[in-house]
């Protein structure tokens, strides 16, 4: 009994990653074969990057602050204080910008992507996309990950750049840690690949999330409960996927670089 | 000409269709009746490739449209409008981005041709001046008129209509079918429609199909099929609940 449901689930599981696989090709398909609509794109880079920015900036800066609050409290003990904005910098450039950044984009901007596409199929009008002859990746895929992805970057620069400078409030205002080695340490110790690194994963994620949440509501059940559903499948799958695709991105980048 | 031949449709463990076939000429009007989750609907979406079958196939103009991909059938859906039964209207859109969705995707048309296939379209469904709506501030009827100009401005060979009068008053349903016959006669399109609206089938058709039990239990001209002394579309044209329970069914 067990084991069956066991069984039924890795079907389902494997099934589904073929199908968002297939999903994927087909929006780099339509890439090749069709012109996205330049207003769309448009129209989902202003939701997906411009509206997002106060929630990313926040979690930029209370990430940049708490970081550096804890690291000068761990480094004060050993008289390192003034290493506190390098590790703070590193951190944020190549992990806990993109990875939180990314994770409020798929809460915010997964969510609503798979709501919006969730209703659309529910109220027929996916159907009614493919009677008007247009395939619903070209019209509704395509422009969310194209924007997704270019979107992500800038975001995750956006909060990495906030969270260094609030830490260097924190730092040097709060904790009295003196800015010039503050800044000298963290020009030091971070180098372009950190930058890279961070962004690279950023447009990842982006891809990612926007792939997950378009299937989800695509594919999603009939009525308000099948909605639903989808809009919280999107966000935890999108979710886990950037939590565990940065590991293997950790690895894989740091060897790539570092060689 | 539309050509359906054994066709097999289940969901989950119910069997809906169950070796349908049938043949509709071109420029015929053809409706398609039977009871409510007999799968009238499913017939409907299966001739237009929305729905893959279980096994048989769907041949339009000779094409077998099972087993294409969606890419594939762009260009066979391009002979086909379709209305449906709550209109699916694109809700983010106006009246005129929705009516006008599939010329601004072809890119063929400047923007003065668009308007102007545009407003002809709301004209031929009595909907003039109401371009710049959003759907939300239509009522079912002006709904279902809008949905019904963006399933005919770019001028289809075939339209289909699902269940095209449910959920609307009698006055605006006869105008629905008003509307229907209207486009039928001046476009020249053939015309199939799903409904168990027994007045509105009488309006909007000369050939009535009956499906019952995942069949096509009765084919023939309009008058023929609603005068039936056969009991099973005796009853079901004049909403007789019979006594045999088997009839019934």
């Amino acid at each position: 009994m067990i084991l069956g449901i066991l069984q039924q689930r890795v079907w389902s599981l494997i099934r589904e990653l073929g199908e968002l696989t297939q999903m994927g090709l087909e929006a780099v398909r339509s890439l090749r074969l069709s012109r996205p609509s330049g207003r769309d794109f448009i129209e989902q880079l202003h939701f997906i990057g411009v509206k997002s920015q106060s929630v990313v900036v926040t979690t930029g800066a209370a990430t940049g602050m708490v970081l550096c609050a804890q690291t000068y409290f761990q480094f004060h003990k050993v008289k390192m204080d003034t290493a506190t904005g390098a590790v703070v910098s590193v951190g944020m450039c190549s992990e806990l910008g993109p990875v939180l950044a990314s994770l409020m984009i798929a809460g915010r901007v997964g969510a609503a992507m798979a709501a919006e596409l969730g209703t659309m199929k529910v109220t027929e009008q996916i159907d009614a996309l493919r009677t008007l002859a247009t395939h619903p990746v070209d019209y509704l895929v395509v422009p969310r990950l194209l924007a997704a992805t270019v979107a992500a970057p800038l975001l995750t620069a956006e909060a990495v750049a906030v969270g260094i400078l609030a830490s260097w409030m924190v730092g040097v205002h709060l904790l009295g840690i003196d800015s010039a080695y503050y800044f000298s340490n963290m020009n030091r110790y971070t180098v372009p690949q950190d930058v890279i690194t961070g962004l690279i994963k950023a447009t990842i994620f982006g891809a990612a999330i926007a792939i997950i949440s378009c299937y989800k509501g695509l594919n999603c059940r009939q009525g308000a409960e099948g909605v639903g559903r989808a809009t919280t499948e999107a966000v935890v799958y999108s979710s886990i996927t950037v939590l565990v695709s940065n590991f293997f991105l950790t690895l894989f980048l740091t060897r790539l670089f570092k060689g | 000409m539309i050509e359906v031949r054994d066709l097999w449709k289940g969901f989950g463990s119910q069997p809906v269709l169950r070796g349908t076939s049938l043949r509709i000429e071109r420029g015929e009007a053809v409706v398609i009746i039977g009871r409510s989750g007999g799968g009238k609907s499913v017939l409907l979406k299966h001739l237009i490739a929305l729905l893959q079958p279980d096994r048989g196939q769907v041949l339009v103009e000779g094409q077998n449209l099972c087993g294409l991909n969606e890419r594939q059938l762009i260009h066979v859906r391009r002979k086909f409008g379709l209305l449906f039964q709550m209109a699916a209207l694109f809700d983010s859109l106006t009246v005129y981005e929705n009516v006008s969705f599939v010329l601004q995707r072809e890119r063929k048309h400047t923007e003065a041709e668009m308007r102007r296939l545009v407003a002809e379209a709301l004209g031929m469904v009595e909907l003039s001046g109401i371009e710049e709506r959003k759907p939300a501030e239509l009522s079912g009827g002006m709904r279902k008129r809008v949905g019904l100009a963006r399933a005919i401005v770019y001028r289809p060979e075939i339209v289909l209509y699902d269940e095209p009068t449910t959920g609307l008053d009698p006055i605006a349903g006869a105008r629905i079918d008003q509307l229907i016959r209207r486009v039928w006669e001046r476009l020249g399109v053939t015309s199939i429609a799903v409904t168990h609206d027994m007045a509105s089938a009488r309006r909007i058709s000369n050939r009535i199909l009956m499906l019952h039990e995942g069949l096509i239990y009765a084919d023939g001209p309009t008058d023929q099929i609603l005068s039936s002394t056969d009991p099973i579309v005796h009853n079901f044209v004049n909403g007789i609940v019979p006594a045999d329970p088997q009839l019934a069914n």
